[in-house]
């Protein structure tokens, strides 16, 4: 299965990673060679298959509703590419 | 020293023939002085180490000792180390100094262990070459003398290339679809992957959360097992880890293979492999009927589309798991993003290499809308069959043989511009991560002078019989000590 | 042209667990900006989300108070969209397989009927940050926004109607009710104005009795009552100018400013995120057994409905009262404690409905930071009911708790001097002198016929005997004599 240039560039702006033209040319081959070897699931009979989404068949553990974390700003916000008066700066949202 | 493993380094400490501090800072030298050669390492770091080793060789002074208490080993740079850099292989995470450790981390400390460092690796562990390192490719130790440099296998193959060029006895690794096993055969050591919720995935970055699994790298089965005694266990912090207990893996490394049950998917003996390899594979089987074992064929009829379904589900998850990556909290961040929308895009687009972008995108396609019941669902639904078939064979055998990779390392460059065909290098791999099985890689002969690597897969939590059954193949063969030229 | 108005609400309930849904960080509110976000809330690289139990015991507990199928099998997906204040670039959410199914809640409204409003289901979910929008700038000079995680991680329980509600009055009526139940069970402090309950609202018209719903818009993110009624008025009349200028409704999610009325578009349908949901690799199914499902049964308090009904049987109280008293938890508390010291139920109903409650509104404080104990006013409704103070006088006294003049009531009332007179002889000797200054007023009384009338000039009589009284008489006893002393 091909995917075209107009997916691409659709599925690049969802997983914000800016293209140009050039990648968009190879992102089109490489994409389309993946999504060919991909495509051999189709010939699989799956009709009465539960989907599996993990490898054993756990169910979750629930935590205790207890407070364990101290404050550690100062540690995470020495790793910070911008933060003032305790905040994490970004350029601006507009909603 | 350097030729020594962990068990018997282990023993030079308790005899007192050497201390903790003396024997790390042979092997920083010698690390320093050879990694030119491998580019193994992303980051050595001296200081700690020697710290580490000072106290260690005060905790055996105490008398407080256990078998790792001292012994030098390395970290893949995908495991968080407090107050040490932690790339993941990215220019993303050049600079990240995590400011908390993994539990596996947290493990290796409180057991004594010496790190010497963190480990290269394919970018965000997507690769089976180690050639998507934004730090540079690895090159193996092995067939250098040809000329050639080849690639040590990846993702792991930082790991898999120092412990085989002997700069650390052991290393930790991680497995989403091969990349313990793989680079462990092209390296000629010995590798396990454990069962999917034996070794906590807290702190260890997430390439595909429902595959991915940590686990280890050696020269010997013996040592596997004394990595595994530490790196097991039940994590309140990972809600995918599993609340068993755990046996001493070295306890039943020398029980007998009499009667053990061997399967050989006979997919997984087709002309995808070439016959040298196959014929050394075949050699290893044979040893263990000598041990012992009977062989039989057994089916895994799904195992085709093994490929096909994981190259959906982990790219899927990857699309989301690397989400986090947006220049907001840590990492890179693009320079001066005119707005938010050209922060997030620059600083995913420069921070990211070509391989993990390519992941991300064909992730997000197959999670988006109109395509998530074809890509995702169906490979989920592929993925039971898969582990059905292996639940088949396990009611008739005990272990299954295969090779580890379908051919021995190749030339670097060789695949690089071919995504696809370096996606078959993991083509006898990846359903067991699908499944969520154990398994290890063998050290089992040679081709052209290179390492082939046996597969031996188990039923969940087998890891003590893959252990004792490697264990006794490496009493009666000496593929696992031989050393590059 | 007739419309019919359809009305759906998805509701955000923030849960009063003492933890974040995935971390152990605290969720209290109010402290310095990301010193309650850990390496999980940061979603700092290989962190892992391990679920809060109380926050499955509280969306259960829901569940049970609105007539719901609990989901014995839940499980968290991912709803994937970049956002600063959204560290995961995911949210961690339930859609297929939501911990409540279908329920359904009566709400009471104001002409007496009843009417049912069906729950669709409610789901767990995690809040986001904040983005801070006060101006901060990088060195070039470019406006720069401040993200608070403190929020992030903070459990919610989003609770999604079907739409069955036909006002403004009846969306509002639902979603009091709504804060009455998740008050009422303790999962939610109910606190509006810091965002503890968010509306969104959907609606659409229809012709007059068409069975076609029409295209609707969503209003997102109102947190009063008020803004949510005035924005419902707003929407619905911008969609019946639309409709009746012969337009179209777009359908799109629309942001309403309560401070000036107006609402825009955020985004239309076709803009909308494209959010691949996929289940959470990292979290398991969440299984719901018998066990947990009693055992939060046995902490569900008593419910408004139930409340109301006790209310009415135990205080005799009207229907009115009893639903105004009964909805609020801490309300009702504090009419309990007021009924336990001041015995006379009606009587400590009009105070609470009264005074009390105006002075709350006309401060902006809520039940909880009242000045004033149940217990006090509570003392109060003796004095007033055993006549020891004047209707005048106990405002008095209620003024002076209010202030923190004084807490006792007895005190206030002698230091005040407010103890009326019931002493029958002093009064009469009062009404005998008023009356013989009065007397062509007294003629005048004697010669009129109609009691209504008679009645009404006995107040002309009041003011002088009040006045003679120095304020402290009774007023009925008053009135009393004085019926006796004019000759009935």
């Amino acid at each position: 299965m091909s995917i075209s240039r107009e997916d691409i560039e659709k599925v690049a702006v969802l997983a914000r990673i800016k293209v140009d033209d050039e990648q968009v040319s190879a992102l089109e081959k490489d994409l389309g060679n993946i999504l060919d070897l991909v495509d051999q699931l189709s010939a699989a009979d799956t009709d009465s298959v539960e989907p599996m989404a993990h490898p054993l068949d756990a169910v979750q553990r629930l935590r205790p509703d207890e407070v364990t974390e101290t404050n550690q700003r100062e540690a995470f916000q020495a790793i910070a590419p911008a933060t003032e008066d305790g905040l994490y700066l970004v350029p601006k949202v507009i909603e | 020293m350097h030729n020594k493993s962990v068990a018997e380094l282990s023993r030079e400490l308790e005899s007192g023939k050497i201390s903790s501090v003396e024997l790390t800072q042979q092997f920083l030298d010698r690390l320093k002085q050879e990694d030119g050669k491998y580019n193994s390492f992303i980051t050595i770091t001296e200081e700690q180490a020697l710290a580490e080793a000072k106290a260690a060789d005060e905790l055996r002074a105490a008398g407080k000792a256990t078998a790792w208490t001292g012994v030098p080993f390395a970290h893949k740079d995908i495991f968080c180390t407090n107050g040490v850099r932690t790339t993941c292989g990215s220019k993303m995470l050049e600079n990240f100094v995590p400011p908390y450790d993994a539990t596996v981390t947290e493990k290796f400390r409180q057991a004594g262990a010496v790190c010497l460092g963190k480990t290269n690796m394919d970018e965000f562990a997507m690769g089976s070459s180690n050639e998507s390192s934004y730090f540079g490719a690895v090159t193996n130790p092995w067939g250098l003398s040809s000329g050639e440099k080849r690639v040590p296998g990846g993702s792991s193959g930082g790991s898999a290339a120092a412990v085989a060029a002997r700069l650390v006895p052991a290393a930790t690794a991680t497995d989403t679809g091969g990349s313990i096993r793989q680079p462990a055969a092209l390296c000629g050591v010995t590798g396990l992957k454990p069962t999917y919720g034996r070794v906590s995935r807290y702190g260890m970055i997430a390439f595909a959360s429902s595959l991915d699994q940590g686990g280890s790298m050696a020269r010997t089965a013996e040592d596997n097992a004394l990595m595994l005694n530490v790196m097991a266990g039940f994590d309140p912090k990972d809600s995918t880890s599993i609340d068993r207990e755990v046996p001493d893996y070295t306890a039943t490394l020398n029980e007998p293979l009499k009667g053990l049950k061997i399967g050989l998917p006979k997919e997984y003996f087709t002309d995808q492999l070439s016959p040298a390899m196959e014929e050394q594979v075949r050699n290893a089987v044979k040893e263990y009927e000598k041990l012992g074992a009977t062989v039989k064929e057994v089916s895994l009829p799904n195992a085709k589309l093994a490929i096909a379904a994981y190259y959906v589900i982990a790219p899927a998850e990857a699309s989301a798991n690397l989400s986090r990556f947006d220049g907001v909290r840590y990492g890179y961040r693009c320079e001066d993003p005119k707005d938010l929308m050209d922060m997030y895009t620059r600083t995913r687009a420069e921070g990211f290499g070509a391989e993990v972008k390519r992941r991300i995108l064909v992730g997000t396609y197959a999670l988006s809308h109109g395509y998530y019941d074809a890509y995702y669902l169906k490979a989920q639904k592929v993925r039971r069959l898969i582990q059905q078939d292996f639940a088949n064979a396990f009611k008739e055998v005990d272990v299954l043989m295969s090779p580890t990779s379908p051919s021995p390392a190749f030339v670097q460059g060789e695949k690089t511009n071919d995504p696809v065909t370096m996606y078959l290098e993991d083509i006898f791999t990846i359903a067991i991560n699908l499944a969520g099985l154990p398994a290890m890689s063998v050290p089992a002969g040679f081709v052209d002078g290179l390492p082939v690597g046996l597969q031996i897969i188990g039923d969940y939590f087998a890891e003590a019989r893959l252990l004792n059954a490697a264990h006794q193949f490496q009493q009666v063969t000496d593929w696992h000590q031989r050393e590059p030229k | 042209m007739q419309w019919d108005i359809v009305i759906g609400l998805e509701i955000h309930v923030q849960l009063a667990t003492q933890t974040k849904i995935f971390s152990g960080s605290s969720t209290a509110y109010g402290a310095e900006p990301n010193t309650q976000a850990n390496a999980v809330d940061l979603a700092m690289p290989g962190t892992l989300p391990v679920p809060n139990e109380n926050a499955f015991r509280y969306a259960v507990m829901f569940g049970l108070a609105v007539n719901a199928e609990i989901g014995r099998r839940s499980v968290f997906e991912r709803k994937n969209y970049f956002y600063p204040d959204l560290p995961k670039g995911y949210q961690t959410t339930q859609l297929e397989q939501p911990i409540v199914g279908p329920g359904y809640v009566d709400v009471d409204l104001a002409n007496g009927e009843t009417k049912r409003v069906r729950i669709h289901h409610a789901h767990l979910e995690e809040d986001a940050g904040k983005s801070l929008h006060e101006t901060f700038f990088d060195e070039l000079g470019h406006g720069m926004s401040g993200i608070d995680l403190n929020r992030a991680g903070t459990p919610l329980i989003e609770v999604v109607t079907e739409p069955d509600m036909n006002s403004a009055e009846e969306a509002v009526a639902f979603a009091k009710k709504l804060h009455s139940i998740v008050t009422s069970l303790g999962i939610c402090d109910g606190d509006m104005s810091q965002g503890s309950m968010r509306f969104d609202v959907n609606i659409s018209l229809k012709p007059k009795g068409s069975d076609q719903l029409g295209t609707r818009t969503e209003t997102k993110n109102l947190n009063s009552f008020r803004f949510m009624e005035q924005a419902i008025a707003h929407e619905v009349e911008r969609q019946m100018d639309i409709l009746e200028d012969g337009g179209r409704i777009i359908q799109e999610t629309r942001l309403y400013n309560g401070d000036r009325d107006e609402s825009r578009s955020m985004r239309t349908k076709e803009e909308a995120n494209d959010y691949r949901y996929f289940p959470c690799p990292d979290l398991l199914p969440v299984v719901i057994d018998d066990d947990f499902i009693e055992d939060a049964r046995q902490r569900l308090p008593e419910l408004p409905d139930a409340r109301k009904a006790r209310f009415k049987e135990q205080y005799g109280l009207n229907d009115y009262d009893a639903g105004l008293l009964s909805g609020d938890a801490k309300l009702a508390a504090f009419f309990e404690e007021t009924v336990e010291h001041g015995k006379d139920a009606k009587l400590a109903a009009n105070w609470i409905q009264g005074e009390f409650s105006a002075r709350l509104n006309a401060e902006e404080k809520t039940v909880a930071e009242s000045p004033i104990t149940g217990a006090q006013l509570g003392d109060l409704v003796v004095r007033i009911a055993d006549n020891t103070v004047s209707s005048a006088g106990a405002k008095k006294v209620f003024e002076a708790l209010w202030t923190g003049e004084n807490d006792n009531v007895d005190a206030i009332i002698d230091a005040k001097g407010l103890k009326q007179v019931s002493d029958t002889g002093a009064l009469e000797a009062m009404v005998d002198e008023v009356l013989a200054g009065m007397p062509d007023q007294v003629a005048q009384y004697q010669n009129e016929e109609d009691p209504k009338k008679r009645k009404k000039m006995l107040g002309g009589f009041m003011g002088p005997l009040m006045k003679a009284s120095k304020g402290q008489g009774n007023p009925k006893l008053f009135n009393e004599i004085l019926v006796e002393k004019l000759g009935g």
